[in-house]
């Protein structure tokens, strides 16, 4: 159990001033209800997906100490769609990197899934990202030297998956992004929104309970970007937990919290307001025309 | 209104009914549906300017109706309309004014009227993304305009990322 994890210091944005109900906020933690964990999940509050204690990344640049993360506390709770934005050098993929173990921190504490991560070895930060987590990278990596539907079959293997439960999944991931026609492609033969698309595949194949992408829109136009979202929905819909860095706002908008990165620390994070109920609004009624 | 009324009257003379229906039908849900009244005030404005005039048609069994149709002044006035480049969007808004003006007077300090106002935009953009989806695949010039919208504030929400990277 990791009941501290997380808990020791107040996110910048309850300093604010503001009344948390008005910026539609959800409640603090400890009066969260439990409604929040998706039912049939687990019964009891259960360990936040990640948390994080004052975690710091001081990268050194020829001799120079870059902080690039300064002390953030997070804490994502399981089915949570988790938006980070923030200006460019900000740390959000520092911040990332390090929740996937794929950069040490510096200082501070990572908890997965109420187990301590930051203190693993290379290796048990290998085998646990198999077993539980997807990552899609800023820019993409993809195995050169097999195609499309092995790239994205490989985690699902790996991850103990059966070769067919691992070929249907990847059908189903192919179809939801436009790719199936790619299927037997190289990856230097698709184009960049290709590339990222299966990327996302990739990182979805092997059911992660955890979904960390940096910028998994970044390459794409608006029809490819329709797709991503619409697949991100269902798999948050299924309890997917997400923790994606993005500057495209319609994604960002998607996500159930919005954590806003300046400088390597957190100063905004809140929930983004539902939908305002308008059945019969239509286009014209809604966007004006100015002048 | 009046010069959407002229470039339909320029494509052919029609009735004031015929207008609503045409508005319609070339706009789908991207313009509210206009009111019939508002479209005759708008004639009658438009026809004591000299921009268009009426003719009365008969009609059996039916009080006459007006068809109305464009002058070589409105015709001019449509054209320059259609030549001039159209006003950009304002930057110099309230928000902007806000921000510069609030924290002067201690009422807010940026960095919580900045992370206000990015949270508002992200509403919105979750209202459009909302109204994209139960916008049918048909009503293009609707879906058009609504990817106009979202791109402005995508465009709004980069510049207060640049404002709270300048201004903390
Ligand atoms: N390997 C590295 N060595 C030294 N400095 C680094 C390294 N990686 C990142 N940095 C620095 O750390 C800071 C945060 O970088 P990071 O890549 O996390 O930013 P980001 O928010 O993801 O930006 P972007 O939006 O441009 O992707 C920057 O100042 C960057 O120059
Ligand atoms: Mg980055």
């Amino acid at each position: 159990m990791s009941r501290e994890a997380g808990g020791g210091r107040r996110r910048a944005a309850d300093e604010s001033g503001t009344d948390p109900v008005e910026r539609g906020e959800r409640p603090a933690r400890d009066e969260r209800p439990a409604e929040r964990v998706r039912s049939g999940e687990r019964p009891m509050r259960a360990d936040p997906v990640v948390a994080t204690v004052n975690l710091v990344k001081i990268y050194q640049n020829g001799g120079v100490p870059v902080p690039a993360v300064r002390g953030v506390d997070l804490r994502v709770e399981r089915g949570e769609f988790v938006a980070i934005m923030g200006p460019s050098g900000s740390g959000k993929s520092t911040l990332v990197h390090m929740l996937g173990g794929l950069d040490p921190r510096t200082s501070g504490e990572i908890w997965l899934d109420g187990k301590r991560a930051d203190t693993l070895g290379e290796s048990a930060w290998a085998l646990l990202r198999r077993k539980k987590i997807g990552f899609v990278f800023q820019f993409f990596n993809l195995v050169a030297n097999m195609t499309v539907a092995d790239n994205v079959e490989l985690p699902a293997l790996l991850a103990g998956a059966s070769p067919r439960e691992a070929r249907e999944r990847r059908e189903r991931l192919l179809d939801a992004l436009g790719l199936t026609g790619r299927a037997d492609a190289a990856p230097a033969q698709l184009a960049g929104g290709e590339q990222q698309r299966v990327a996302l595949a990739r990182a979805l194949a092997n059911r992660p309970s955890l979904l960390l992408a940096d910028e998994p829109t970044g390459n794409l136009d608006s029809r490819n970007t329709r797709d991503v979202l619409k697949l991100l929905g269902e798999v948050h819909r299924d309890g997917q937990t997400i923790i994606m860095v993005t500057h495209d706002a319609r994604v960002a908008s998607l996500a159930d919290r919005v954590v806003s990165l300046l400088d390597g620390q957190i100063v905004d994070d809140g929930a983004v307001a539902a939908p305002r109920r308008r059945p019969k609004g239509t286009a014209g009624d809604v966007v004006e025309l100015r002048g | 209104m009046r010069l959407f009324l002229l470039a339909l009257l320029a494509k052919e003379p029609a009735h004031g009914y015929e207008l609503k229906q045409a508005l319609e039908q070339i706009f789908g849900s991207a313009y509210p549906s206009p009111n019939i009244g508002q479209i005759y005030v708008t004639l009658g404005r438009l026809e004591k300017d000299g921009l268009v005039r009426a003719v009365d048609v008969e009609q059996t069994n039916r009080p006459n109706k007006k068809v109305y149709y464009l002058t070589a002044a409105g015709r001019e006035s449509l054209d320059s309309w259609a030549d001039e480049p159209t006003e950009g969007p304002r930057v110099r808004d309230e928000f902007f004014m806000k921000l510069v003006l609030a924290p002067m007077t201690g009422i807010a300090d940026r960095m919580t009227l900045i992370n206000r106002q990015r949270r508002h935009y992200l509403a919105l953009m979750r209202d459009l993304n909302e109204l994209a989806e139960r916008t049918a695949p048909e009503d293009r010039i609707a879906l058009l305009l609504i990817e106009g919208a979202m791109l402005h504030l995508q465009a709004d929400l980069d510049w207060l990322e640049r404002c709270q990277e300048d201004l903390s």
